[in-house]
């Protein structure tokens, strides 16, 4: 509790910390018991003994690490080292719009309104991890859109792990509030530098106001030795349209824990994601899009190709309350498994309250087309990129709504390499 | 007649399950309470050797180190286990001397489902003419069955006469501490069936017509054994569209289907026990766990029309242990009022080139819970798996809810599997058009439920598909969406 000491206690942000403490007591981890676990153990991560605050501050230079930046286009940075906020590598802005840190968001009475009226209102206040985060986490990233403002570029928030600590627990907290008519586009990226284990236990909050606008991405392609929970809760007004998408390339353990909270009319809610797998990896997707009110829609695609000894899981939640009539819900998860040694869990869950909705959910798991590529064979295409090919377009839907240009390219190459062909054209 | 919403409410509302009973039986029950004492005394009743004594103990020592599961979608309160007697002798004497004395609203029940007069005195517990076909029909049953050496009796007789068979097979599919009902059910089971199908022999007729005649009383601990040797076929029926009565609340039954090589069972189940009252007071407690088990080139065929009961929970499944096994489950499953069903399967794939099918259909009105819940498991060693899933569900009125838990579970690449799942009501178009043609509301839903579950009850036998049909209308009755 070292951390308590060196806040005011006085703080309201104090209160929430005491209860979420306590609730963590109570709780402790998710163990394979609890249904929303069923398929992912944490007993890997919980013998490791983690710091959960690093010893000394860590510098990076940007040439070390430009390639993790969407570096062809002009965007705003809140980069993190070990958890510490670099001004260096960032570029914040309050020009018209709030894009900084947490930690001068929780502390600085300019912002105490917004923070009142938002902070971990969303969150929730009974899943163990989340409480864990909001007990310890003391940084992150700030956003702030006022009504009809919009962001001149997309702001990306990268956390950095150095690997100067023999192992890491980082615990980052993100509010962003996108108010009436506002647009905002976000690319989030964790990236840990050396094999040494890292543990990100991730929280973000994302309101979307009246009509608002929010893109989210976030690029999974950690090393084989950093595990993420990442658990991004979302509250919606009227006829405001959010999407995430979620490309999960890398890391040892990743669980998405995704939760949309639909509470106004005519609202869209999109979740896309790309799985591809290699060797004992395990990613689960968790998403919940909670329909509260009516005439709304919600859209989900979730693609996912599995290698070797490689573990996925999707579990889709969609609930539909009474008075949620016309919604629209639809839920699809397609899956490959290339490999003998791979497993593939899923669990598309429908809990409908109302009865004139249109909700579906469709799941496959099968095997790329044998005519496909006998075809792409009978034309001159080796097999291995065929197959390439295949699982390329297999996954191609996903990415047709990434609205970054850029960032649809660099996607598209970390496929290719995932994928492990070079085609030898763009794709 | 012309419904307006309005009346088709009113009537649902006073539309009531009449058919308790209230006369007095005259039978041997036991004292209230579980113990091993208790487990004993049931066992010494049926005469049971020794082996099963022990089987029976052996379970309740399990199922008293077990807790009632409470992951499944459905509520109510737990009932006290040891305020239910657990051995009643099947009563004798005849509840009514004539038909007159039947409630006329039965009656008519049965009219409508198309029982005949004989079956209708026979369920409604009438007394029955010695002369009258249907004992002299149950012998010539009985005599074909014998020369084919099907053997179809009640297991408490299986257990003295074939002692051999019962020992080989019960409790292999279920496991006695399989879960908390299947161990109360192997140490408590008052009786039930037993069928064995010799190697290569094609059961001539459906089980169900004689065991509809025949079997009465079986009591709330219903364990059912079908054993179809390597190469033969059954087909085997149970429950009954007529509405049952029951005073017993709770029923926890055990199916176990073994399907040797190349053998084939298809098992249909009608069940359409007391749902309770309008304000959800009351109804039975179905707590069923049915498992079939195939080997080589095997087919398990499960179908189900689940109309009755206040509380379901029922999964009956397939283990596809033989390559080119196949397992199918075709499901209706309808609630209304306060009913409550959480009921779908489990398909364990561990054999190549096994394949299964899931069709199930849930609708749900009133203020019901209806959910479907299922596992398809696929083995590191299942090969060429295949599996195709559809659960649909139809929502009837904004108080009821509809939910699907689909589990699937891969571990091979080489699996195809594919699994759908839809949630709708019933279109305003669609009972405009039907109205236009002159079909009154009711009817046209009527029309639109079968459309909607025609895919199952073509599975069910054939005349049990008609009556199954009329049972979905009066179920269904006055719950205009």
């Amino acid at each position: 509790m070292a951390f308590e000491n060196t806040i005011d206690v006085e703080h309201p942000i104090h209160d929430i910390r005491s209860e979420a403490i306590k609730n963590f007591e109570s709780k402790g981890f998710p163990s394979k018991k609890d249904e929303a676990w069923k398929y992912t153990s944490l007993n890997s991560l919980q013998k490791v003994d983690f710091s959960i605050f690093p010893k000394e501050e860590n510098t990076l230079e940007y040439s070390q690490v430009k390639k993790y930046f969407l570096h062809e286009i002009d965007t705003y940075k809140i980069v993190f080292i070990d958890g510490i906020y670099s001004s260096y590598l960032s570029e914040t802005t309050h020009d018209g719009v709030d894009i900084c840190l947490m930690s001068s968001a929780l502390t600085k009475p300019m912002y105490q309104q917004v923070m009142d009226l938002y902070f971990n209102k969303v969150a929730s206040k009974e899943e163990s991890l989340t409480t864990l985060n909001t007990a310890f986490s003391r940084e992150g990233a700030y956003i702030y859109i006022p009504k009809n403002k919009m962001p001149k570029k997309p702001v990306e928030i990268i956390h950095f792990a150095t690997g100067n600590e023999a192992s890491l627990l980082l615990q980052p907290r993100n509010l962003i509030v996108v108010e009436e008519n506002a647009e905002l586009q976000v690319i989030e990226r964790h990236q840990s530098l050396t094999k040494n284990e890292v543990f990100t236990n991730s929280v973000t909050e994302i309101f979307a106001d009246k009509s608002a606008i929010i893109d989210y991405y976030k690029v999974q392609n950690n090393n084989a030795a950093a595990s993420m929970i990442d658990n991004t809760y979302i509250s919606q007004k009227n006829t405001s349209n959010v999407s995430v998408h979620t490309f999960s390339f890398g890391g040892k353990l990743t669980r998405n824990n995704l939760n949309f909270f639909q509470n106004g009319e005519h609202i869209n809610s999109t979740m896309k994601g790309v799985t591809i797998l290699g060797d004992k990896q395990h990613v689960d997707h968790h998403t919940l899009v909670h329909h509260r009110q009516p005439n709304c829609e919600s859209h989900q695609d979730y693609k996912g190709i599995y290698g070797e000894n490689s573990t996925g899981v999707f579990n889709g939640k969609i609930i539909v309350d009474k008075i949620a009539q016309k919604t629209n819900a639809f839920q699809q998860n397609n899956n490959v498994l290339v490999s003998d040694k791979a497993t593939i869990n899923t669990k598309p869950q429908l809990e409908i309250f109302a009865d004139d909705v249109k909700c579906s959910h469709g799941c496959t798991i099968g095997q790329l087309d044998e005519d496909a590529l006998f075809y792409l064979q009978t034309r001159g295409i080796p097999q291995k990129e065929a197959r390439a090919l295949l699982m390329y377009a297999f996954a191609n839907n996903v990415l047709q709504s990434v609205r970054i240009p850029e960032l649809k390219k660099r996607i598209n190459k970390l496929i290719a390499t995932k994928l492990g062909v070079r085609l030898g054209f763009e794709l | 007649m012309a419904y307006t919403e309005e009346e088709l409410k009113k009537e649902l509302e006073t539309k009531e399950y009449e058919y308790g009973f209230y006369t007095d039986i005259e039978s041997e029950t036991f004292p209230n309470g579980l113990n091993e004492e208790i487990v004993v005394a049931i066992s010494k009743k049926k005469e049971e050797p020794e082996w099963m004594t022990e089987w029976r103990l052996e379970s309740f020592r399990y199922w008293k180190e077990m807790v009632e599961p409470e992951w499944a979608n459905v509520h109510y309160t737990k009932p006290d286990f040891q305020a239910i007697s657990y051995y009643s002798a099947p009563n004798k004497k005849p509840k009514y001397n004539s038909l007159d004395e039947v409630d006329p609203e039965l009656l008519s029940t049965f009219e409508r489902l198309g029982i005949s007069l004989d079956e209708q005195k026979k369920l409604a517990g009438v007394a029955m003419d010695i002369v009258m076909d249907s004992v002299s029909v149950a012998t010539t049953f009985k005599k074909t069955l014998a020369e084919k050496g099907i053997i179809f009796c009640s297991i408490s007789e299986a257990i003295k006469e074939h002692p051999e068979l019962v020992k080989k097979y019960i409790g292999t599919v279920v496991p006695q501490k399989d879960n908390f009902y299947a161990a109360l059910n192997s140490a408590v089971f008052s009786d039930g069936s037993f069928c064995y199908i010799p190697k290569g022999v094609r059961c001539p007729m459906e089980l169900s017509t004689y065991f509809r005649i025949n079997q009465a009383g079986t009591g709330q601990f219903e364990r059912t054994l079908v054993i179809a040797d390597e190469g033969s076929y059954v087909s085997y029926l149970e429950g009954c569209t007529a509405p049952s009565r029951d005073e017993n609340q709770l029923h926890a039954a055990v199916v176990e289907l073994i399907a040797l090589d190349d053998a084939e069972i298809k098992y249909s189940t009608v069940q359409n026990w007391f749902p309770g009252d309008k304000s959800g007071k009351g109804g039975v407690y179905n707590f069923v766990t049915k498992r079939g088990i195939c080997e080589k080139n095997a087919k398990i065929s499960w179908t189900q029309v689940e109309t009755g009961s206040a509380v379901t929970w029922k999964y009956p499944s397939c283990i596809l242990k033989g390559d080119n096994s196949i397992g199918e489950f075709y499901s209706i499953a309808v609630t209304n009022n306060y009913q409550q069903a959480d009921t779908g399967t489990k398909m364990i794939h561990l054999g190549k080139n096994t394949k299964s099918t899931i069709i199930s259909k849930g609708i749900s009105a009133g203020k019901s819970q209806n959910s479907y819940r299922g596992l398809v498991q696929v083995n590191s060693r299942a090969e060429n798996a295949r599996n195709f899933s559809q659960c649909d569900s139809l929502l009837m009125g904004n108080e009821c809810g509809a939910h699907t838990f689909p589990y699937i579970e891969t571990k091979n690449k080489t699996a195809q599997i594919e699994h759908e799942a839809t949630t709708s009501k019933i279109g305003e178009d669609q009972i405009f058009y039907c109205n236009q043609r002159g079909i009154d509301t009711e009817k046209a839903i009527a029309l639109i439920v079968n459309g909607f579950s025609k895919e199952v009850l073509n599975k069910l036998p054939m005349e049990f598909a008609v009556e199954a049909q009329k049972l979905l209308e009066i179920s269904l009755e006055g719950s205009v969406g």
